[in-house]
């Protein structure tokens, strides 16, 4: 058989794409964000507005379903590429703008800056995503190409340089994959950031005809959408680098363990392998070497443990997703008992750029302990949520004010908590620890798989420490006694406290059980289950404090500690606006013509609050709920 | 709950079409689960035990899968089916509330489906639209920024609108036995 050079296959593959991409180029693009935060925004819907007023009008130009951009914040979004103009990203989207921008800007020439969030190429009349401050911290590496290109099609991915790692790699031997990976000292980006060079040192040499490679798109954490967001943009990039992670180890079959309740990302992946498979990408002689390696989907089902690596592999084989004691670690016995490398949708989509570009410029970005990016989902009360990544060694404080752009609302900020239910909440006085793999830990937050919740004054750190173990609780598999019951107990103190139940020993108790859960568990979910307790027991304690001993939540946010008052002084006689907002009918007139609640059919669902016109402003929350003294005198 | 006419035919079909069509391994086992889901929209007790069956693995066995895992539910949905999103985002300004709401009207709990089968509710852990929080799914709309009173408002939508069209039929129904 004669040997067709993989560099030379993916050259004229690669020539194929760009002539065809640059022909695409050539016409108006309407580029539409719909991946699955664009979508529950209503991005479907705009792009059937931007097609069908481009029908209407009768002009020439293509509407793309693209990827996520990361600035969810101003879902739904599009982007619009004319020839003559620089590609500018509109935010904010609803009918009424895309006819406005169908008829101002594809039809006429008005780009209609005043909608524009921000162009996509320097230009000389409006700011790129760079020249805001968040672009002054945003590094994109694996982002890249998330909402530029058309997740669909392999040949959008191809032309920006995709798939070069693998003919590179293809051209020279595995060890070369091997030993630049491990010079990169790329770390897991699962959470835990073992070194991934040395787990795949360790599974090659782990002997065995048969090996496997495992994705974990098992992103479990809410509020974290990381992964699904790079597998519904980018999907290519995370088979590349899972390919080339086979071809340094040896492996011939792969899974992508994806979460069911992603259908979207399941989606986009199947037709990424679908398209990769018929372009000899995958399958049985890749780009025509001797290599093969194919991949497959396993849906999971929605447990957070199986995040967990042995448990990931016990659910694989159809089993109940529980984790075993290690070792042996699964590089060495793993998936049918073969040598598995498992790592992290993250974790993947590093490697193309790093056999590109070399370890060495890898090196060069973040820190020297943890080299390269990190990935987060901004979310909770911080003005620019979304996608966003940047430089290890970024401080949090850089992170939330100037990425973020800060907290809305001019509100105090309280807390942020990273890493998910497994990691902790760090206050103010933490905000200039950088973000790297061990300043994190030492803070006793974790990196996790990249998680960020801001919160403010109006977040109660007991009851957020109680919804992260109740959400642990429930996840917990139930194999380990402690993280079984221990949670459960933990779980009690807190509804206990939250309702201002406990006495002095309360919070010395479940310390030293949060200490224990830790100590006692197998898996990680258990040993960082305690963390947001410990940490907002380390941080705040004054509010686990107030809520026993005063019967008082800072924050006015647990439900049994407060209740809702109408002010007398306050309440216009002529509104009835509250009455009409209560769901159980509490709300009622008095003789003299004043509003009141009536305490016992009160639900406290804040909905009067937020009914009450601001110029009235008339409902407050009273902590501990204790109605006024010359209230309950007028009562009398 | 208990099975409609003609529903446990419709399960012995669906779950032995799926078992044909699957390798009957014990790794097969979660994706045979999840397609047997996928046509009838639970796991009724009398799929589990044709597929234990079938696949010769044990009936303790299967029912531990279909519990382990948050995907499977084993009540059938309601004909409306209602998820409240309690992410981390959502949770924090008051998906909780938005859910108690939800109970209240429905007068069912997370997890349940009313005897009628029309509204399921359930809770699920992110939907992945944090800045429109609290969230909720309607079938398969995205619903943002929902209060109580919005609560009030999607219930009376359902009531008023789809179902018009199966009180019709319901009324059919009764007329035709009353004859």
């Amino acid at each position: 058989m004669s040997d067709p050079n993989p560099q030379e296959l993916y050259s004229k593959m690669l020539d194929e794409a760009k002539a065809e991409v640059v022909s695409k180029e050539g016409k108006t693009r309407v580029l539409v964000g719909t991946a699955t935060c664009g979508v529950s925004a209503g991005a479907l819907k705009i792009k059937e507005d931007f097609e069908r007023e481009i029908q209407e009008k009768g002009l020439d130009a293509d509407v793309v379903e693209v990827g996520c951009i990361g600035h969810c914040y101003a879902e739904p979004m599009a982007v619009i590429a004319k020839p003559g103009f620089a590609p500018v990203c509109y935010g904010y989207l609803d009918d009424g703008l895309v006819h406005r921008l169908v008829e101002d800007f594809l039809d006429g020439d008005d780009p209609s800056y005043e909608y524009a969030l921000a162009a996509l190429e320097r230009n000389d009349v409006f700011p790129t995503f760079e020249d805001f401050p968040r672009g002054a911290y945003e590094e994109k590496l694996i982002l890249e190409n998330c909402g530029y290109i058309n997740a669909s099609d392999i040949k959008s991915y191809i032309a920006r340089d995709g798939y070069s790692a693998l003919a590179k790699a293809l051209t020279g031997k595995p060890e070369q994959v091997l030993d630049e990976v491990k010079a990169a000292n790329l770390r897991g980006r699962g959470g835990a950031g073992f070194p991934a060079g040395i787990k795949w040192e360790a599974c090659l040499n782990g002997g065995a005809d048969e090996k496997y490679v495992i994705c974990n798109a098992d992103e479990g954490d809410p509020g974290a959408f990381m992964d699904r967001s790079i597998l519904e943009s980018d999907p290519h990039l995370v088979l590349e680098g899972m390919v080339l992670c086979a071809y340094a180890i040896g492996a011939q079959k792969g899974y992508l363990y994806i979460r069911a309740e992603y259908p979207r990302a399941v989606w986009h992946v199947q037709e990424a392998i679908d398209q990769a498979r018929d372009r000899g990408l995958l399958g049985s002689s890749i780009l025509g070497s001797e290599f093969d390696f194919d991949l497959e989907i396993f849906q999971g089902s929605g447990a957070f443990v199986c995040g967990e690596a042995t448990a990931l592999v016990n659910s694989m084989e159809g089993k109940m997703g529980m984790p075993e004691s290690r070792p042996p670690r699964l590089a060495s016995q793993g998936f049918r008992g073969k040598p598995t490398i498992l790592n992290n949708v993250k974790t993947f989509a590093y490697v193309p750029f790093i056999i590109n570009r070399g370890a060495d410029w890898f090196k060069e970005i973040g820190t020297d302990d943890s080299p390269g990016t990190a990935v987060f989902s901004l979310v909770g009360k911080v003005t620019n949520t979304g996608l966003v990544e940047v430089p290890m060694g970024t401080t949090l404080r850089q992170l939330i004010y100037e990425v973020g752009d800060g907290l809305p609302n001019k509100k105090e900020f309280k807390a942020v908590q990273i890493g998910g239910p497994s990691g902790g909440c760090l206050p103010e006085s933490a905000l200039d620890v950088p973000i790297d793999f061990d300043s994190l830990h030492d803070a006793g937050a974790i990196m996790g798989s990249g998680g960020l919740v801001v919160m403010d004054e109006d977040d109660c750190m007991v009851a957020v420490a109680r919804y992260f173990l109740e959400f642990t609780q429930h996840e917990s598999c139930g194999k380990c006694t402690f993280c079984r019951l221990g949670t459960k107990h933990m779980l009690d103190i807190l509804n206990d406290i939250t309702r201002g139940e406990g006495d002095a020993e309360t919070l010395g108790l479940l310390k030293e059980l949060a200490e224990d859960v830790r100590d006692g568990s197998l898996c990680n979910l258990g040993k960082t289950a305690p963390n947001p307790v410990l940490t907002t027991l380390e941080y705040f304690y004054d509010e686990y404090r107030a809520h026993i001993e005063e019967g008082r939540c800072p924050a006015l946010v647990c439900r049994d500690l407060i209740l809702y008052y109408i002010e007398p002084p306050k309440c216009s006689k002529l509104c009835n606006v509250c009455v009409g907002s209560c769901p159980t009918e509490a709300i009622f007139t008095r003789e003299d013509g004043l509003k009141e609640i009536d305490q016992e059919k009160c639900v406290k669902c804040a909905n009067c609050l937020k009914a009450c016109p601001p110029e009235y402003n008339a409902i407050i929350k009273l902590s501990p709920p204790l109605l006024p003294p010359e209230k309950e005198k007028k009562a009398k | 709950m208990q099975l409609k006419e003609g529903e446990k035919e419709q399960i012995l079909s669906c779950v032995k079409d799926v078992l044909n069509k699957s390798s009957k391994k014990r790794e097969d086992l979660i994706p045979i689960l999840q397609k047997v889901q996928a046509k009838l929209g639970y796991l009724p007790a009398l799929a589990m035990e044709i597929i234990s069956e079938g696949t010769g693995v044990s009936g303790a066995d299967v029912y531990g899968l279909a519990t382990f895992y948050n995907q499977f539910r084993l009540i059938p949905p309601g004909d409306h089916q209602i998820k409240v999103c309690l992410g981390t985002a959502c949770y924090m300004v008051g998906g909780d509330i938005t859910l108690e709401s939800f109970e209240r009207r429905m007068e069912i709990k997370e997890g349940e489906t009313t005897s009628d089968r029309r509204y399921s509710l359930e809770r699920v852990a992110c939907v992945g639209c944090c800045t429109m929080a609290p969230v909720v799914v309607v079938d398969d709309e995205v619903e943002g920024k929902v209060t109580p009173t919005r609560v009030d408002g999607i219930m009376l939508a359902l009531k008023n609108g789809n179902d018009q069209t199966k009180d019709k039929q319901d009324q059919e129904q009764e007329d035709g036995e009353q004859q």
